[in-house]
């Protein structure tokens, strides 16, 4: 594959995404952690603009890193006494490293080409890829469309929305200071 | 750009790649000089308001006292209190400045001049102002500073309440349009500009996003007089000056938003033959929407925490939504109107639907305010009574008490 | 092009640090925070899938946005247990969350 602008851009945005997300496993200040946790997510938005998604990394950056980090950032600042805690891991991370070293061997067994390279066997799915044409950029009105047709997902997005609402009440039931 | 690079011998891809940078950093860096421009205005705006001369010694009209500002701030010393996180410290001024700097990428100043034309547009606007938030929170958790953490709390807390409206108010113009890019928008309103269609729409964007850059009647965010600035309490020189930079550049980049999107941007007359005439009309329009900003904010008192949220919760976001439903429904009963003829049978096609529009969105904004005048007589109402029934009270305890006291001296003296 | 494999290579790591990091580490809020990574990567897996075997269906980018709804319910449910945790027993470390234990 040649470096082009696209490769370089898809690298960049990776290694944010990746390196975003090994420093909030790693950290031990919750508050850096979950600064690194926007740094991935942005890294994500980046690929969701290589892919031609640019609703959702316009979204991505609104909802994740503009709503749900600065909760979490919240929930730091409000339980920040406890962050004085010496050990940031379990006794089981040792257990949980190898698990999740498994499962990512796993996933690059069957999802991509690498293996099948070192144990000469076909063991991937073969995702044949399609020629991609260029997809048209404008994207918001089909997914408009999507979500308010019944041929598309109304019927979900409905749903989609009482659950916004129930997790809302439920939220603000839960973490209400003086009880009822 | 692209033809000039060529010329003086880069390669072709090089050259095309270069000339994107390059005029992305000549666009950030004119929108970011301008402040030293605005600020000048705005003090002199300032003093004007207030029966003051402004500033008036260095440089003619005191035009070259910002640059002996940005002087001075440079030379001051950089502080970094004790035990202060200082990644985190130096990142949020840095990113506040980025957040609001991102948004001239997508703001048509003429037909051709546009850094570029995002078919999310709108959203992208939103979606990088509400950075800032998280500049905002690491500024007051960075400073390690108790004055500066409770600042943050509550700069968020409005931050994100009148977010909402802002995206509400937002969505009026996509409806209309159908697209949310800022192109796509400014084209539409060729015809009439958007603010006939839906001024009250127009009158809750400007007032939230007014409370999104934190400006006077707003501005508890910095509160000078009563909260120590809040979340810049630690920030000293450049730092300090990038905030305070931000603060104003985002405050002339939401009057160029406003313009764009319900004064019709670069649209004037010949502005399409003539790229630079658009720029000039958007410039002016610009300015007239600063001026009103710089009005309220010399003009009206600063909100009460408690207020603000009130008028945010309870007045702008039910008003936004039901704007919002009220022109999806009225814009539905009206079919597309075809939008190629002349510029005068455009006019007279499209009088009907802006005149509809536009009335439902007064009739809505006047039955608003009226509810609004009803809270704040009955409002009123409560609190004389309250007042009353107090010096009642008062009165009423007034000489028991003294006969009590009388009574205790007397008995003392026994 | 960037070829298929290697968006799934990225949200494989992304989803196998998330993992890791909701095994082990003890603040309740880092494990919060880990389940948004693993979200990430599967939501990475829609839009590349979408982009990349079937363009002509907007059914990847739809799923995606499902999946941020969801993301949103969840931390802000969790995040409002986490307090309320917090505030009934002064921790947020999961080990010490253990009156369900023998």
């Amino acid at each position: 594959m040649e470096l082009t602008w696209e490769s370089l851009a898809f690298l960049i945005f990776s290694v944010l995404s990746l390196g975003g997300g090994l420093a909030v496993v790693t950290l031990r200040n919750l508050f850096h952690s979950a600064l690194m946790l926007m740094l991935s997510l942005f890294g994500t938005a980046g690929l969701f603009v290589l892919l031609v998604a640019p609703f959702l990394a316009a979204v991505q950056v609104l909802v994740y890193i503009g709503a749900i980090a600065i909760l979490i950032l919240f929930a730091i600042m409000l339980t920040r006494t406890i962050m004085g805690v010496q050990t940031t891991y379990n006794s089981q991370w040792i257990g949980s490293a190898i698990a999740a070293l498994l499962v990512f061997g796993l996933l690059l067994l069957t999802f991509t080409p690498l293996g099948d390279d070192v144990f000469d066997e076909q063991l991937s799915a073969n995702l044949e890829e399609d020629p991609v044409d260029d997809v048209d950029y404008v994207t918001v009105e089909e997914i408009g469309i999507a979500f308010s047709t019944r041929a598309g997902f109304v019927l979900p997005f409905e749903i989609v929305s009482l659950l916004l609402t129930a997790a809302l009440i439920g939220a603000i039931v839960v973490a209400r200071e003086d009880e009822a | 750009m692209t033809e000039i690079l060529i010329d003086l011998g880069f390669g072709e891809d090089l050259a095309d790649v270069l000339a994107k940078y390059l005029g992305a950093g000549l666009l950030a860096g004119i929108f970011l000089l301008l402040p030293l421009f605005t600020i000048w205005i705005e003090r002199k705006g300032a003093a004007r308001f207030q029966m003051r001369v402004g500033p008036n010694r260095v440089g003619p009209y005191g035009l070259i006292q910002n640059f002996a500002d940005v002087i001075k701030l440079l030379g001051k010393e950089l502080i970094f209190p004790r035990n202060v996180d200082r990644l985190t410290f130096m990142l949020a001024p840095i990113l506040m400045v980025t957040s609001v700097v991102g948004i001239v990428a997508v703001l048509p100043l003429a037909p051709t001049v546009i850094g570029t034309d995002l078919s999310i547009g709108v959203l992208y606007f939103i979606s990088v102002s509400s950075l800032a938030t998280i500049a905002v929170v690491m500024a007051g958790w960075g400073s390690n500073n108790k004055y500066a953490l409770l600042g943050a709390f509550r700069t968020v807390a409005q931050l994100i309440s009148y977010e909402i409206p802002l995206i509400f108010s937002l969505l009026i113009p996509v409806l209309l349009v159908g697209t949310m890019s800022m192109q796509g928008i400014v084209e539409f309103q060729g015809t009439y500009w958007l603010i006939l269609y839906a001024p009250t729409a127009a009158v809750i964007f400007l007032l939230s996003n007014i409370a999104e850059i934190g400006r006077a009647p707003f501005d508890l965010i910095e509160a000078e007089s009563e909260l120590v600035a809040g979340f810049m309490i630690e920030y000293s020189g450049m730092a300090f000056a990038m905030f305070y930079l931000a603060e104003f550049l985002h405050a002339f980049l939401v009057a160029v938003i406003f313009a764009v999107l319900f004064l019709g941007g670069w649209q004037g007359p010949f502005a399409e033959d003539l790229p630079i005439l658009g720029i000039v009309y958007l410039a002016a329009k610009t300015f007239f929407i600063y001026l009103v900003m710089m009005w309220v904010r010399m003009t009206l008192p600063r909100f009460r925490i408690d207020h603000l949220m009130d008028f945010n919760w309870k007045f702008l976001v039910p008003l936004s939504v039901a704007h919002l439903l009220v022109t999806g429904f009225v814009w539905r009963l009206f079919p597309d109107t075809d939008l190629s003829g002349g510029l005068f049978s455009r006019l007279v096609d499209e009088f009907p639907r802006m005149a509809v529009m536009g009335l439902s969105s007064v009739a809505l904004g006047i039955v608003a305010l009226s509810l609004l005048r009803q809270y704040a007589a009955n409002q009123r109402q409560r609190i004389l009574s309250l007042t009353t029934v107090d010096e009642e009270y008062a009165l009423a305890i007034t000489p028991q008490t003294t006969a009590q006291s009388s009574v205790v001296v007397v008995t003392s003296g026994d | 092009m960037v070829p298929l494999w290697m968006y799934l290579f990225v949200s494989a790591a992304l989803f196998s640090i998330g993992i890791f990091g909701v095994l082990s580490r003890r603040n309740a809020i880092a494990v919060i925070m880990s389940i948004e990574l693993m979200l990430n990567a599967a939501n990475i897996n829609l839009v590349a899938f979408w982009r990349y075997l079937n363009p002509a269906e907007i059914n990847g980018q739809v799923f995606a946005a499902f999946v941020f709804a969801v993301a949103a319910a969840e931390a802000a449910v969790g995040l409002a247990l986490i307090l309320s945790i917090y505030r009934n027993r002064q921790t947020v470390i999961v080990e010490d969350v253990n009156i369900l234990k023998w």
